[in-house]
């Protein structure tokens, strides 16, 4: 059964730049699903879409059954996201963090405190729930927001980039947690990254995105068939070419580079 | 609906009590102007009839209190936007007006506390006044909170980084507060001046102070409350709109 839906997705932005051009592809229940591509070949923005943050200009989407443009409260319900920025409150605990995402998603307040300690005790942060996150180093933080994701008992957890910048300790650690929720809940995880070896290691399937296009899909195995190649890093490469892609500044760049202000 | 706008208006409470610098930094200013301008230009508006300074003075410098965390407040957006915790509030399966609402009325709450602050402050510069009336300037109070924290969701929501801030200090926040008759008289004004005070939202919001805390009043209080209110609703109105239009 498929969980998550796309046909022919396309999202133009103004200047007639696509970033994601007629797209299709399914990502099936129990599944880790890794959606790869380099900078810019429209990872994020097809995420935005399957998230209920942007709009397609055209094309379908189906989450856990729902539409995200329709139906946009059922699929949030139906979602545990952890963006690739970090997105806790920095002058709140992490109790309180988890405590704000349940009152958020409606969580019955007779099973909250239950499943919040259940889960800052899953992620190993039980004995720090009463400090401060700005107190917490980068491993900490990816593992609350994961603990976080998963509170309101969510169909599928989408992880951007959830190990970017960590430690090869904490990155193996997060992936342990995640596949044993994965096998022992049956969730869905569907992620991006550009680490390689995890998606080798985590995926059980592979999309490979790039210039708004998907151009491959398969298992690790059937990708490196594919392509004659040793590792998947090698494949990735030999099918999205060697040049680097340029990417526009985030605002947390502009912000260092005092560059523009206004947005529009 | 009630436990989402509670537990945003809690968030609120907690990070300004958390805070500490902030909170006495926001102090320092209006207990300064207090000060230089209560104490120094005494004598002379004395001189010039005007009778006991700080008492003209100190509704003034409330109101500046509120004014300034008020707007901040609202410009904490940017801070959630660039740190990430805007779009944990934006991807939830609630709708912006709640989360509007929760944050307008925290960061209103906010505004209000510093407000009363730098009330007791004014207190012992000497500041008496009518205590009868005092509920009734908590309604002003609130007033000007709740409008100026609006005033600044919305501008936070059309900037990007703090790259602004400048910019919002010195065109928008400065000249509300020094054209609004928080110190000196509206009567007598050049027109310009005048004219200027009297589309800033803020001078109805001084003149209520004024006439609750020492019964003088220049537009009337009635006036002064329809004003603000109207004010109030527009800007939220705009703020929520310019909310809604936020993408992350």
């Amino acid at each position: 059964m498929n969980i998550i839906e796309v046909k022919n997705l396309t999202r133009k932005f103004d200047k007639n730049f696509i970033a994601v051009d007629d797209i299709s592809f399914n990502v099936k229940q129990g599944e880790i699903f890794a959606f790869l591509g380099p900078n810019g070949a429209g990872k994020t923005t097809t995420i935005r879409m399957l998230t209920t943050l942007l709009h397609p200009s055209s094309g379908t989407i189906s989450v856990n059954g729902f539409d995200p443009v329709k139906q946009s409260g059922d699929v949030r319900r139906s979602l545990g996201i952890v963006f690739q920025d970090p997105s806790l409150d920095d002058e709140l605990t992490a109790w309180e963090n988890m405590e704000l995402h349940a009152v958020l998603y409606r969580v019955p307040s007779i099973h909250r405190n239950q499943k919040i300690e259940k889960l800052l005790k899953f992620v190993e942060l039980w004995d720090r729930k009463d400090d401060l996150i700005k107190h917490f180093s980068g491993g900490m933080k990816r593992r609350l927001e994961i603990a976080r994701g998963l509170l309101h008992s969510p169909k599928i957890l989408f992880l951007d980039e959830p190990t970017i910048g960590l430690d090869p300790q904490t990155r193996n650690h997060i992936w342990t947690y995640v596949r044993n929720l994965n096998k022992s809940e049956g969730l869905t995880v569907f992620f991006t990254t550009h680490y390689m070896d995890e998606a080798e290691k985590s995926a059980s399937r592979i999309a490979i995105i790039d210039h708004g296009k998907i151009i491959s899909d398969g298992t690790a195995e059937e990708l490196r068939q594919k392509t004659g190649s040793a590792s998947l890093e090698e494949a990735f490469i030999s099918m999205t070419g060697k040049h680097i892609r340029s990417e526009d500044a985030s605002a947390k760049d502009g912000m260092r580079m005092h560059s523009r202000m206004w947005r529009r | 609906m009630v436990s989402i706008i509670y537990i945003l208006w809690l968030r609120q409470l907690k990070r300004y009590f958390r805070s500490r610098a902030r909170m006495i930094g926001s102090i320092g200013q209006p207990l300064l102007f207090l000060v230089a301008l209560g104490f120094g230009f005494g004598p002379i508006y004395q001189k010039a009839g005007g009778g006991d300074y700080i008492q003209f003075l100190a509704p003034g410098i409330i109101s500046m209190g509120i004014l300034f965390t008020a707007i901040f407040s609202g410009i904490e957006i940017i801070w959630d936007k660039q740190f990430g915790f805007l779009k944990e509030t934006l991807v939830a399966p609630v709708s912006r007006f709640q989360i509007m609402a929760g944050r307008t009325l925290g960061g209103a709450t906010v505004a209000l506390f510093q407000g009363i602050i730098v009330f007791f402050i004014s207190l012992g510069a000497g500041f008496h006044p009518t205590l009868a009336t005092l509920p009734l300037a908590l309604v002003f109070a609130i007033l000007i909170a709740i409008l100026f924290t609006a005033l600044g969701t919305a501008i936070a929501s059309i900037l990007d980084d703090m790259q602004g801030f400048q910019l919002i200090m010195n065109f928008i926040v400065m000249p509300i507060f020094f054209l609004s008759g928080s110190l000196f008289p509206l009567q007598g004004l050049p027109k310009a001046v005048e004219l200027v005070a009297y589309m800033n939202p803020l001078s109805y919001g001084v003149d209520g102070l004024r006439g609750t805390l020492i019964a003088s009043s220049h537009f009337g209080l009635l006036h002064d409350f329809a004003v603000l209110s109207a004010v109030a609703l527009a800007l939220m109105g705009i703020g929520g709109y310019l909310f809604s239009k936020i993408e992350v």
